[in-house]
């Protein structure tokens, strides 16, 4: 038997029946249309979000202070005091992985300029901190080691803030600012870095040298944070490393004891949303492939009555030289055909369903080659697998009594 | 021309019906040689069905053998049952069995495309062929429900004719068919056995019809109680033309 003529054998049949044919293709059609548009979704969305996180910066590195005291009260990380400038010192020493590091500080408070006040975060940083971040200058220039040296009274601005100080097409360089009771002069506007992987506006912030925001508004010689920067993607988790270990020896931390700061890279942060993109991604697709089964049950059902219905064209069939092998494989490719166009209609389908709420939603999606290859495979092991019964029972069939089944 | 194609000696056929064992056939003998028409005749279950399934290869001899063109049928497996049903042997069915849906051509092409050993264009080729044996080439992208009883029937003929049978076996293909599509069925097989020396064994039980053929098998019981050769055959198409004529016997006739 010739394949050609079996698979000619097996798209006549469908032929003849095209409407339920396509009855039973649609189970597989949205099936599979369903499968493609959630991957194609839950990967948009999870690469939308570790460009996000790399928007960060993605070679940074941040360490913040926390507690080593197991039981007992705890206290909140911020107030926690471990980093000092002793550390950023030896960390600058002997770093070797590390090309850039900042110190930072925060306050809260309200920044006034005449009539317009805002409540924003000054942060003090020192001006590596925009190597770090990659965190370009839109206006004016960055304050200087010399300006940290002195403690000088100058800022940068966020564009956020820069909106809600001054009024339109004011850019306010040179203007000097109140925060906190203290003035400042601004003399740079930062470009504008949009909201970050949390939701937060990250251009609703006043830049200030460190010194400034340390000794004249927060009155310590503690760091909050300290940012550092990985000299290569390559090289993070040996600066992770490197920090812990420097850090350690200048705490003098005794072997067993656990770390009193954190450090924390980029790629644990992409790693904990890939992870629950990932989560996302996979009950889509469980539910996707639910209803792949039960698309593959809509073709077994339809196989199963065409075979009752067909007894007696199998009977001829069989009389006229089809052998059994013949009968099954003409329905296991009846069957594996309506999955395998069913997949087809069904990946343009989910292409076109993806690319729609791509317009109309503007959620970011990503289509997959491997989601397309997996949906083909599935749609050809559910013929196979759904068809073969049905198939198995017509190529069993007596010739004698199916030609006299009425 | 004299060959024995069919050698059928002392077969039985037995049936288990819960505790009873019916027998079907019950010793019977005959032979079958090329060039001959044969009707079977006998009364419904009197073994007729029975023996065509075996003479069709659709199923084996309870004991006894049965030898088709020297092959014994009673050895074979089910897989060289029906290949040499599909080169051997030709049915043509009670109810015409067409394909619904499926034109003339592709309905005759059917037996050819169990057959790996012919292409496309021999196909297509010898399906025309047979149409045109029946009177049928100018209808040949025709559906069964676009023709007539009597066209299904001999598009039905062509399919039996395509694989170049030895043998074509009729299960009473008149059997639904009115007296005067009947006979031009029954002129059409004379045509076939006389003109192209095609064997028919035709199993029907109108004596009206086995007049017809040049030899009369009568079954009883399982048992073959006359094997006569038929003296006065009548022609189907003397007949045809002493009865009114319709459309579709003229195109038969011309």
């Amino acid at each position: 038997m010739k394949i050609s003529n079996l698979l000619r054998i097996a798209w006549k049949a469908i032929q003849r029946n095209s409407m339920r044919a396509f009855l039973t293709m649609l189970g597989i059609i949205i099936g599979v249309a369903a499968v493609i548009a959630m991957i194609s979704i839950g990967q948009g969305s999870k690469q939308s979000i570790q460009s996000q996180i790399s928007g960060m910066g993605s070679n940074m590195i941040t360490i913040r202070p926390s507690s080593n005291v197991m039981g007992g009260p705890r206290m909140d990380n911020t107030s926690v005091q471990t980093l000092t400038e002793q550390d950023l010192i030896a960390l600058q020493k002997q770093m070797v992985f590390i090309n850039a590091l900042s110190p930072s500080v925060f306050s809260r408070g309200q920044v006034i300029n005449g009539p317009y006040n805002w409540s924003t975060t000054m942060q003090g940083v020192n001006p590596e901190y925009f190597t770090i971040r990659g965190w370009a200058l839109k206006d004016g220039v960055l304050f200087t080691k010399q300006d940290v040296k002195l403690a000088a009274k100058v800022c940068l601005i966020g564009q956020t803030v820069q909106h809600n100080l001054f009024s339109d097409g004011e850019d306010g360089i040179g203007k000097s600012i109140r925060f906190k009771k203290i003035p400042f002069k601004i003399i740079g506007v930062m470009s504008k870095k949009g909201e970050n992987a949390f939701g937060q506006d990250q251009d609703d912030v006043i830049l200030a040298p460190i010194s400034t925001v340390q000794k004249r508004i927060l009155s310590t010689i503690y760091y909050q944070t300290i940012f550092a920067s990985a000299v290569n993607e390559n090289a993070i988790e040996n600066a992770a490393t490197e920090i812990q270990q420097i850090l350690r020896t200048s705490h003098k931390l005794q072997k067993g004891t656990d770390d009193d700061f954190t450090v924390r890279t980029q790629a644990e942060l992409i790693n904990t949303f890939s992870a629950t993109s990932r989560t996302l991604t996979i009950l889509l697709t469980v539910i996707a492939g639910i209803s792949l089964i039960v698309g593959g049950i809509g073709i077994m059902n339809i196989m199963y009555v065409s075979v009752t219905e067909r007894t007696k064209e199998i009977g001829l069939r069989m009389s006229l030289g089809a052998r059994g092998i013949d009968i099954l494989l003409q329905f296991l490719i009846e069957a594996v055909m309506i999955s395998i166009t069913g997949g087809i209609i069904g990946v343009v389908l989910g292409i076109t369903a993806t690319k729609l709420v791509t317009y109309f939603m503007h959620w970011p999606t990503l289509i997959t080659q491997s989601s397309i290859l997996v949906s083909f495979l599935v749609c050809f092991v559910t013929g196979v697998f759904f068809g073969y019964y049905p198939a198995l029972k017509a190529s069993k069939l007596n010739p004698i009594e199916a030609l006299r089944y009425e | 021309m004299d060959s024995i194609l069919v050698e059928i000696k002392n077969l039985s056929r037995e049936f288990k019906m819960g505790d009873e064992t019916v027998r079907a056939l019950n010793d019977i003998s005959f032979t079958i040689k090329s060039g001959e028409f044969i009707t079977i005749m006998g009364s419904s279950g009197s073994g007729k069905t029975t023996l065509l399934n075996i003479l069709g290869c659709l199923d084996k001899p309870t004991s006894g053998a049965y030898f088709l063109d020297r092959i014994n049928v009673g050895a074979l497996s089910k897989n060289e049952l029906a290949k040499l049903r599909n080169k051997k042997l030709g049915f043509i069915f009670q109810s015409y069995n067409l394909l619904a849906r499926t034109t003339a051509l592709e309905n005759v092409e059917l037996p050819l495309l169990y057959n790996s050993e012919i292409s496309s264009k021999e196909r297509r080729e010898k399906a025309m062929n047979a149409l045109e044996a029946v009177n049928l080439s100018d209808r040949i992208h025709y559906l069964p429900n676009q023709l007539s009883g009597g066209q299904q029937q001999r598009v039905a003929i062509a399919r039996a004719l395509v694989n170049d049978p030895i043998v074509i076996l009729a299960d009473e293909a008149t059997g639904n068919l009115d007296s005067r599509t009947s006979y031009g069925i029954m002129m059409l097989m004379q045509e076939l056995n006389a003109v192209h020396g095609k064997t028919i064994v035709f199993i029907t039980h109108e004596p009206d019809i086995a007049s017809f053929s040049k030899r009369t098998i009568l079954l009883r019981d399982g048992k073959v109680i006359n094997d006569t050769i038929n003296d006065r055959i009548r022609s189907a198409k003397t007949v045809l033309q002493n009865m009114p004529i319709n459309t579709e016997l003229a195109s038969i006739l011309k």
